[in-house]
């Protein structure tokens, strides 16, 4: 190779990274501006509760679905490898904590993130290309006030609850499972699950994760739809570009999250 | 779709959510802590903690009674400071011995107290004298090794004789 | 030589210069004033800087260089807060209306109503009428965007923009892609509206023969300068070449048919052998 094409290739790189950078810039001011501008959609919560059902509600089923799914492998799996060690009574704690700990926000934030998160970007892409949002500053009513805050805080108030959701079902179709279908004795699924699992280090700390992708994926997803090119290309690009940010954003996140709550134990 | 239905589902929504949430808090986890009651605390010095940790349970006849909340390190007498919140229910007298012991054969470590006999209760702020230190499996195998040697030895010296 | 206005001109521009990098201006030296009244076109070619124009008077670009002042206010000077009272006074109708999709057309018309001024459902309602009657759209009022046809899409953002009675309205290529009749329903409209409410409007447009029926006065632009101005009926006597190819629709004259080539004997696969 010669070193022209090396040389070109490191500045497409740098290029490349610098590129990323100064859209991480833009997209933080973009989040300082949307909070700060967000009275109007907690004034008129009409406008935020709107959003609430069409990022929350409408995720309800493919979440419920999905949680109940998820629980019922878990069983299986779980019993599998439990009653090789006499543990099948644990049963019930295996499902819990990898639901509330980890499945759950996880899971959850990846559900949201393909479903809502996408359809907020191509919303915002397509007013933006139809110049409904210059429309918008036309008439002197702000944009982002209006139209972006509003979707921003229906997403983060929403996240939590459908985590919450998808981890209790989860559990019910571990229990349906294991104890209807498999066996493994109720009062011991229970009386385990409820002393392993702490509500301040596990559940608490799972209604953390899922507040923080709330806030990460909806940010991707606003953002995304605001700075997508007017184009049917722009949009589509951006729409993609939400769900493979965001699924990314959840699983690094979720590292640091999980590293800083859950290994506490060695620190003393 | 209009205002009011919306209102209702999300409504339904938010319900559900905090429902799920309840479910959780309840019934899968163990909401019956510590937390609400009323505690005492007490301490006790340790050589070796062994593997016990912040948030350890301490249990007595096998029964939780309280947490252990701090772990610190004793610059002067070289020994582990663990501090204990216990619950207000339970009285211990002042002879009590604390030991750390571990649940089944490669579990966690926990506080265990064996009750004396002393008529005076232990008070808040008050310190265990008597306390065992955890076993430490290192030491525990030289010590093994030690003892096969030392049966080794004179049988080695007999023939020698 | 322009209309002369008994009032101050609503639009004033003096030097203008704007570019969005220093080194490639899109607008060069435009001076230019609207009179308060009167119907204004500005025309040229595709990217000629017409539509920059409209954005540099509607604020939403500052010039670069030189002066615009719009009803009054300068709007390099202007914060957030004196654009968007600026805008009150304005209606803008975007080239394809712009309405938004997630609301009935009588939410549309409502929505600077409802933004701007706490009004009682009651009178909201009657002003909603008035303006969707004034375009002959009432009885649509409850229909979604989509189930509009171009022409009645532009018809209601055309009501939408006149909603809070502005003095000043801009129009960008209202004329794009519509059938004869809606053509002349919206010829008519602007006229009307212009008048019964007293405005000023500004039409940025390159559809010649109907503008030049319309308006009462005429900007050319070409390259981002303005090259020629006048009366609709100078303009249709003018001898100036461009002006004259562009009324008349020719494909030869200064604007040329060719984009910039080498001979056509190298692109040619047969004449290099």
């Amino acid at each position: 190779m010669r070193v022209a094409d090396v040389r070109a290739r490191l500045e497409r790189l740098g290029a490349g990274v610098t590129t990323h950078v100064l859209r991480l810039g833009f997209a933080s001011r973009f989040l300082g501006y949307l909070v700060m501008h967000s009275g109007t959609a907690l004034k008129r919560f009409r406008l935020t509760t709107a959003e609430i059902y069409f990022a929350g509600v409408l995720s309800l089923i493919i979440i419920l679905v999905s949680g109940m799914f998820v629980g019922m492998v878990l069983a299986l799996q779980g019993y599998e490898t439990l009653q090789r060690f006499g543990a099948s009574e644990s049963l019930g704690v295996l499902v819990a904590l990898s639901l509330v700990r980890e499945l759950g926000p996880v899971v959850a934030g990846l559900l949201f993130a393909s479903r809502a998160g996408s359809a907020i970007t191509a919303e915002i892409g397509l007013m933006k290309a139809t110049e409904q949002l210059s429309a918008m500053e036309m008439m002197a009513v702000d944009p982002i006030a209006r139209v972006v805050a509003p979707r921003f805080w229906g997403g983060v108030l929403s996240m939590p609850l459908l985590a919450a959701l998808f981890s209790a079902m989860g559990i019910f179709g571990g229990y349906v499972v294991g104890v209807q279908l498999i066996g493994v004795d109720a009062g011991a699924f229970w009386s385990q699950m409820q002393a392993a699992v702490d509500v301040r280090n596990d559940i608490l700390n799972g209604v953390i994760k899922s507040v923080v992708f709330g806030i990460a994926v909806t940010w991707i997803a606003v953002f995304e739809g605001y700075d997508a090119p007017p184009t049917a290309e722009g949009v589509s690009g951006a729409t993609t570009r939400t769900v493979v940010t965001s699924s990314l954003a959840i699983l690094f996140l979720d590292f640091i999250l999980t590293a800083l709550m859950f290994t506490g134990g060695t620190h003393q | 779709m209009n205002r009011s239905t919306i209102d209702l589902w999300v409504g339904v929504f938010v319900v559900a959510g905090v429902a799920g949430l309840l479910f959780l808090a309840l019934k899968v986890g163990n909401l019956a802590s510590f937390s609400t009651s009323q505690t005492y605390q007490v301490q006790a010095k340790f050589a070796n903690i062994g593997g016990l940790k912040v948030r350890g349970p301490v249990k007595s006849a096998g029964v939780v009674v309280g947490r252990v909340t701090d772990i610190r390190f004793d610059n002067e007498t070289y020994e582990a400071i663990v501090t204990i919140n216990l619950g207000a229910e339970y009285q211990f007298p002042r002879d009590t011995t604390a030991k750390i012991l571990t649940s089944g054969i490669l579990g966690e470590q926990y506080v265990g107290l064996e009750a004396g006999g002393d008529g005076v209760m232990l008070k808040n702020g008050d310190r265990l004298r008597l306390t065992q230190s955890a076993v430490v499996l290192e030491n525990l195998i030289s010590q093994f090794l030690f003892n096969k040697a030392a049966e080794g030895k004179p049988e080695a010296k007999e023939p020698a004789k | 030589m322009q209309q002369s206005a008994a009032a101050h001109p609503i639009v004033e521009i003096r030097k203008l210069w704007f570019g969005y990098e220093r080194s490639r201006p899109v607008l060069r030296d435009i001076n230019l004033d609207i009179a308060r009244g009167s119907v204004v076109g500005i025309m040229g070619q595709s990217g000629c800087g017409k539509t920059t124009l409209l954005r540099v008077i509607m604020g939403a670009l500052r010039p670069s260089a030189g002066e615009a002042k719009v009803l009054g206010h300068a709007t390099r000077g202007l914060d957030t807060e004196g654009l968007y009272a600026m805008r009150r006074k304005m209606g803008m109708l975007f080239q394809f209306g712009a309405l938004f999709t997630d609301m009935s057309v009588y939410e549309n018309v409502a929505f600077p109503l409802r933004e701007h001024a706490a009004l009682p459902e009651e009178l909201l309602n009657d002003l909603v009428m008035m303006k969707l009657n004034a375009v002959g759209l009432r009885g649509a009022a409850h229909l979604a965007p989509t189930e509009l046809s171009g022409g009645m899409a532009r018809r209601v953002a055309l009501a939408r923009s006149i909603a809070l009675d502005p003095q000043l309205i801009l129009y960008d290529e209202p004329f794009t892609g519509l059938d004869p009749i809606s053509f002349g329903v919206i010829v008519r409209l602007i006229r009307e509206l212009n008048d019964s409410l007293g405005a000023t409007s500004v039409i940025v447009t390159h559809d010649v023969q109907e503008a030049l029926g319309v308006v009462d006065y005429v900007y050319f632009m070409a390259a981002g300068r303005v090259i020629a101005e006048g009366r609709p009926d100078e303009i249709r006597s003018s001898a100036e070449p461009f002006v004259r190819q562009f009324v008349n629709g020719s494909s030869e004259g200064p604007v040329p048919f060719q984009y910039p080539a080498p001979g056509y004997d190298a692109d040619l696969e047969l004449a290099s052998h």
